[in-house]
């Protein structure tokens, strides 16, 4: 029978089917962080069981870190004690720990690929909905709760129902200044928040193929923020190339192995899904979020749709613009900006970066403007400073931070205040989610840097044809 | 960890027409800080519910107390955004046993089920109806029969039918995780893993 690439991967992966109930499906690749694991151990503890396979969970520190000063201990005694559970938990049951320090701490979802724990073909979970970022090669990824960190913890599988299958496929050239975080809040803004709820997405179609492991890193990254578990994009050459010689991947024999098997990892010609939407790619133009959800996104030269050209009712709507400030018919052109983040497991690699710099480059940080600029780990840090990319950022008035989730969640000190408007690169505009109170528009990289040479919301491909 | 068995819960209703009511409202992230699962009820909905200073914000829902009750009724798409279990936990410690909406997020759903809490996913008109009842009467009493799957209207007796896997719904009865099933299939899963593609 004809299967779609989901399919393959997650049959392979099942256990046992229950009738009328879920699938006990295994699970390969196991990332923990410090916010979501310590009462999962806790469990452990009480029940008294052990880490079946402590090989299979890596942990790192993210969530909750400094992003200046990491070698100082951590002034917040809360976080101070997170991180130290994530520690002493990692020791007690052998599992490899990269703490705040480690040269492989960062993100999980950004130092999960770069020392090739993100496999195609493979089950990777993580008590994190973005999870779904590993998804780009191919492997089947998605976040779980607590209970569920504790069900793998003690026996490497959880309890799944089978998700639907729906395939995204977008062809055509994108055009100047478009880049992978546009065309994902372009998905989320017309399916909505919910849109893709208890599916599991495949995008395809040549704007993906033509993607980096990088934008396909994004792409997949955001399948949650319209509801689905994951989204997964077929590995080809570009995965390949990616995956290889890297730390955690297969060498020799296996590897051959592996390369074999990652070639019959696509969607069969005639597979069916359960729904399949098509875009057209040229169509896609950079995009920024005007209210408290992702799918409130809209193409960077519109106005703010009114209440019945909205999702929800109107009432929620109200309340959404009310909070953001905005009004229904406003450009967003023009709009205020107090905060700039660049960074996150959405967009903190090292292509992010690139982007970021080639608009600054020769232009100066607005002085309304407080930037942060945080990647994504270490290797990346350390890109930006080997590329020469630094000493752009530095000339054009920009600091670059240590790495961790940082603003994108503000459990750290990176707080934007009460009222302030920031544009920021992550993946959630919810009420208070960078600070109580903070008013975030979720766009690109490219976006948020017209934002921080200009002081306000302003369109990049007016800057960039300034450049050519 | 060890829950409440669920059976029949009869109870007035909290209602929160809003749609969208995404987890970081629902408990935000700088509260996420304990490292064991207790007192997560205090800060549910914390910056709905509380002012900058501490002081109840007096038009919120959970600060009115005509509205009480086991139940919380929420707007379509209730729970969506990051996979924090600490949502859950805070539905549940606050004394919630059961949320009732049109539309639920995947991972909160699971979340829920997983804890103790009965997510009830009703048709967007029977939410309406509940919404409506309890605006007109707080006293409004709602019927939720895991056994039957039925959730019915006291006041009218209007009544509808829910989904629930048999298997989660044998748990719920009993009190029981999943934990204890994986548990119980270890040699069929160390077998499994012994013989994985890669």
């Amino acid at each position: 029978m004809s299967k779609t690439l989901f399919d393959k991967v997650w049959d392979a992966h099942v256990v046992r089917k229950i009738e009328g109930g879920p699938d006990v499906l295994f699970i390969d690749r196991h990332l923990i962080h410090e916010v979501t694991s310590p009462v999962a151990f806790l469990g452990l503890k009480s029940r008294g069981i052990k880490v079946l396979y402590p090989n299979r969970t890596f942990a790192t520190a993210d969530h909750n870190t400094p992003t200046i000063n990491q070698h100082l201990p951590v002034a917040d005694p809360l976080s101070a004690n997170q991180l130290k559970a994530l520690e002493s938990n990692s020791n007690e049951y052998g599992i490899s720990y990269w703490g705040l320090g480690h040269q492989k701490n960062g993100i999980v979802h950004v130092v999960g690929p770069e020392y090739g724990i993100t496999q195609p073909g493979a089950t990777i979970v993580c008590g994190d909905s973005h999870t779904s970022t590993h998804g780009a090669f191919g492997a089947i990824a998605f976040g779980i709760g607590t209970s569920e960190v504790e069900m793998v913890l003690a026996t490497q599988c959880i309890m799944q129902p089978k998700p639907k299958k729906m395939r995204i496929n977008i062809n055509g050239k994108l055009g100047v200044g478009v880049t992978p975080k546009d065309v994902a809040l372009f998905i989320i803004s017309q399916l909505t928040t919910s849109g893709a709820t208890g599916y599991f997405v495949e995008y395809a179609g040549d704007v993906f193929e033509n993607m980096s492991m990088e934008g396909r890193m994004t792409v997949c990254n955001l399948s949650i923020e319209m509801g689905a578990r994951g989204g997964m994009i077929a590995p080809d050459e570009t995965t390949i190339n990616y995956v290889k010689g890297r730390e955690f991947t297969p060498k020799g024999d296996a590897w051959d192995k592996a390369l074999a098997y990652y070639k019959t990892l696509k969607t069969d010609a005639d597979a069916v899904f359960d729904k399949e939407l098509t875009f057209d790619g040229s169509s896609i133009e950079p995009m920024i979020t005007y209210g408290t959800n992702p799918g409130m996104g809209m193409g960077i030269s519109h106005d703010i749709p009114d209440a019945a050209h909205a999702e929800g009712g109107a009432a929620t709507y109200a309340k959404s613009l009310g909070y953001m400030g905005f009004h229904e018919g406003d450009a967003m052109i023009g709009k205020p900006v107090d905060f700039v983040f660049v960074g996150s497991c959405t967009n903190g690699r090292i292509e992010d970066f690139r982007a970021f710099t080639s608009l600054v480059k020769g232009k100066h940080k607005a002085d309304n403007v407080t930037a942060w600029l945080v990647p994504g780990s270490h290797i990346v840090e350390a890109q930006i400073k080997e590329e020469g990319l630094l000493d752009i950022l530095t000339e054009a008035g920009f600091e670059l931070r240590q790495p961790g989730c940082s603003a994108c969640l503000a459990m750290n000190d990176d707080k934007v205040p009460a009222g302030k408007y920031a544009v920021s690169t992550s993946n959630r505009n919810f009420e208070g989610r960078q600070g109580p109170g903070s008013r975030t528009m979720l766009a690109s990289p490219l976006v948020a840097a017209a934002a921080a040479v200009t002081g306000k919301v302003t369109d990049p491909r007016t800057l960039i044809e300034e450049l050519v | 960890m060890a829950y409440d068995k669920f059976n029949i819960l009869t109870s007035t209703a909290v209602p929160l027409p809003i749609e969208n009511i995404d987890t970081d409202q629902i408990i935000p992230a700088r509260f996420l800080k304990a490292t064991e699962r207790v007192g997560f009820g205090d800060n549910l909905f914390r910056d709905w519910r509380y002012n900058p200073d501490n002081t109840p914000k007096k038009d919120f829902v959970l600060n009115n107390a005509i509205y009480s009750g086991k139940i919380l009724v929420g707007g379509k798409n209730f729970g969506s955004g990051s996979s924090r279990e600490h949502a859950a936990w805070a539905i549940y410690d606050y004394g919630f046993r059961c949320v009732v909406s049109s539309f639920f997020a995947d991972i909160f759903r699971n979340n829920c089920l997983n804890i103790g809490v009965l997510p009830v996913q009703v048709s967007q008109k029977f939410a309406e109806k509940v919404f409506a009842s309890i605006h007109a009467d707080p006293k409004t009493e709602l019927e939720v029969d895991l056994p039957a799957q039925t959730i019915t209207l006291l006041s009218t007796g209007e009544k509808e039918t829910f989904e629930i896997s048999p298997y989660k719904k044998d748990n719920m009865i009993n009190g029981f995780d999943d934990i204890d099933y994986l548990q119980s299939i270890k040699p069929e899963i160390e077998e499994f893993a012994a013989n994985l593609p890669l």
